[in-house]
């Protein structure tokens, strides 16, 4: 395995289709929190749109990992290298330190094992980058404590017999799981609704405003 | 059975007919076989479509699978059927000739103006046969270098290939990574599996047991040996398709007739349908080549020429990869082209990945699939982007 070093990959032609203009809010705070010139998995890429972007914008050398074939078929299009696959079963055959930072964005609540999946993410990335939908959101409570049913909101919007988000999570139990797990949080951004940056952290307050979080995260704490 | 006097006719296709081009090495030219023999002098044939640019890097290099050939994307000079990859070659097509230059080459130990089994043996001035030494997928990714050569194309855009041509693609993005920019390996393997040997063997076993084989040399004797290359063919066509396949084209529905006839005629469709499968080949197919080319994909193993590791073969190796599979592909199912994925993804190799939904087995990737189809221009698109080159 070649050593990874910063800058190093050529620069690269601009990509023509996605990735020219704007990008979701979350994808954004993400995309500031990448070196230019770094190498990045984007696992979960969908149709490369964040991948595109640091490709345009940061000059990354990006790859991508996405379990539906419109996804993969869209990217490829796109010039993107992504492969049909599975954060749950192709992570494993990453080696240590392949990318400088591995990102996880609204896919962790949908995996088997969140657990062995934020594990690889550390060991194949400098850094990980992981975003998730915050059940302590208070919108999500209140539905919760009012309807006494599942909660169903803009953000998960599919009834509980067919939503993929198997491991829901607030902030807290992510803070708690990263604790558990010896992974280090570098940064972390709470975002209300709308996507705007709530700029207060892990407290409670974050896991009662925030609607979604993006944490920055690292081997050892 | 004694030998004959007088040389037949060796072939109801002169190969020497046949259009297109053609390249000859002469003795000092040999061409080096894995096997450790030498094969001169030789003459490889194929065929181009579009227009090489002026800085050559437009080239694409079309890798054909066991039964086909150069005639990619035309009408087959022989057959008068439309070339295998017509679908996918020609202008405005996911291979756009008029934005590459294309290049399909018949492999070495070919029967279709590459030199095989079938061609004259200088030594002895008879048809090689069985004397023809034994090639492998690396000997016919060399024989293939030399046209690229000749062409002064110093780096392929895009080398792409199905089946034995994805083992080609293999072999020419990982042994020449420097000369393959894009690889799109599909419906392939890094080796033949146990289960794919043993239906070659069933094959060449059928072949060699047609008595007008006789021990490879039957052009001496003037016969062909059909019946055993015929059944090699219905054996290995069953491969190619897929239950679901076979069911939503025949079914048990009956060939011409209301009711089964209590004998061995084709009363099935399936029956008849294979039977016109396997005489239509032996028509365009020697079966000397069939059983060298047979063997070449049993010896590939892309691990084993990197000490036993796949993803050393990766190891340096920049080449944009771009591998399909098939969900209804049992003789290179998904699985193989995983392992590749994996093993490239190890070695830091640029690699996408795709799978396919389809129920029409390993030929999908002949056939009109137009998911496969957008992917293959796609990724064509995108590879073009980066290696700068301008649309027309």
């Amino acid at each position: 395995m070649e050593a990874v070093v910063m800058g190093e990959t050529p620069a690269h032609t601009p990509l023509t289709g996605d990735g020219a203009g704007e990008i979701r809010p979350d994808l954004r705070i993400i995309a500031d929190m990448v070196a230019p010139g770094s190498r990045v998995l984007d696992i979960g890429c969908e149709r490369g749109e964040l991948l595109a972007y640091l490709v345009r914008h940061k000059n990354v050398d990006g790859r991508g990992i996405e379990l539906s074939m419109e996804g993969v078929s869209a990217g490829v299009s796109n010039g993107l290298s992504i492969i049909q696959g599975d954060a749950d079963t192709d992570l494993e055959f990453y080696p240590d330190d392949s990318f400088h930072y591995a990102i996880l964005s609204r896919t962790l609540q949908a995996v088997r094992d969140p657990l062995g999946v934020l594990r690889h993410l550390v060991r194949i990335g400098d850094r990980a980058i992981v975003s998730f939908p915050n059940f302590g959101y208070w919108r999500v409570r209140l539905k919760l404590l009012t309807t006494g049913r599942m909660p169903v909101t803009e953000m998960l919007s599919e009834p509980w017999y067919a939503t993929p988000n198997i491991h829901l999570c607030t902030i807290a139990d992510f803070v708690a799981l990263c604790r558990k797990l010896d992974i280090g949080i570098e940064r972390s951004i709470v975002l209300r609704r709308g996507g705007r940056d709530m700029r207060s952290g892990e407290g409670g307050r974050g896991n009662l405003f925030g609607e979604q979080a993006v944490f920055l995260l690292r081997r050892g704490a | 059975m004694s030998e004959p006097n007088v040389l037949q006719p060796v072939a109801p296709w002169p190969a020497s007919d046949l259009p297109g081009h053609r390249l000859h090495f002469d003795e000092s030219q040999p061409l080096l076989l894995d096997s450790g023999e030498k094969l001169a002098p030789f003459t490889l044939a194929y065929q181009t479509y579009g227009a090489l640019n002026g800085d050559k890097s437009n080239a694409i290099v079309v890798c054909h699978a066991l039964t086909g050939d150069q005639f990619a994307a035309e009408d087959h000079p022989i057959t008068g059927k439309p070339g295998w990859w017509s679908s996918m070659i020609g202008p405005g097509k996911p291979i756009d000739t008029d934005r590459y230059f294309v290049i399909c080459i018949n492999v070495i130990g070919g029967c279709i103006g590459s030199t095989g089994p079938r061609e004259i043996d200088p030594r002895t001035g008879k048809p090689y046969g069985m004397k023809f030494p034994v090639i492998t997928i690396p000997d016919m990714v060399r024989a293939q270098m030399r046209v690229v050569d000749h062409y002064g194309i110093d780096q392929i855009f895009c080398a792409i290939g199905g089946s034995m041509g994805g083992m080609q693609v293999l072999e020419m993005a990982t042994r020449y990574s420097e000369r393959v920019f894009a690889a799109a390996p599909i419906a392939t393997a890094a080796y033949h599996t146990a289960q794919n040997i043993a239906f070659h063997e069933v094959g060449r076993q059928a072949v060699m047991a047609d008595p007008d084989w006789c021990g490879g040399d039957y052009a001496l004797y003037g016969k062909t040996p059909r019946r055993g290359l015929a059944v090699a063919r219905m054996a290995a066509h069953i491969t190619y398709l897929s239950e679901a396949a076979l069911h939503r084209k025949f079914g048990r529905s009956l060939q011409d007739r209301k009711n089964i006839t209590y004998g061995f005629e084709a009363d099935f469709q399936v029956e008849s349908y294979l039977r016109h499968q396997g005489s239509t080949f032996v028509k365009r197919f020697d079966a000397n080549s069939y059983l060298y080319i047979t063997r070449a994909m049993d010896y590939f193993d892309l691990a084993a020429e990197h000490g036993g590791v796949l993803a050393r073969a990766f190891e340096g190796v920049k080449t944009r990869f771009c591998l399909v599979s098939f969900t209804s592909d049992w003789l290179f199912p998904t699985s193989e082209s995983r392992a590749l994925v994996h093993a490239a993804n190890a070695a830091a190799t640029p690699v996408s990945f795709v799978e396919i939904e389809s129920d029409k087995g390993h030929d999908a990737f002949l056939l009109d699939e137009p998911e496969f189809h957008r992917i293959i221009s796609g990724f064509l698109d995108g590879a073009a982007v980066y290696r700068g080159l301008r649309r027309r």
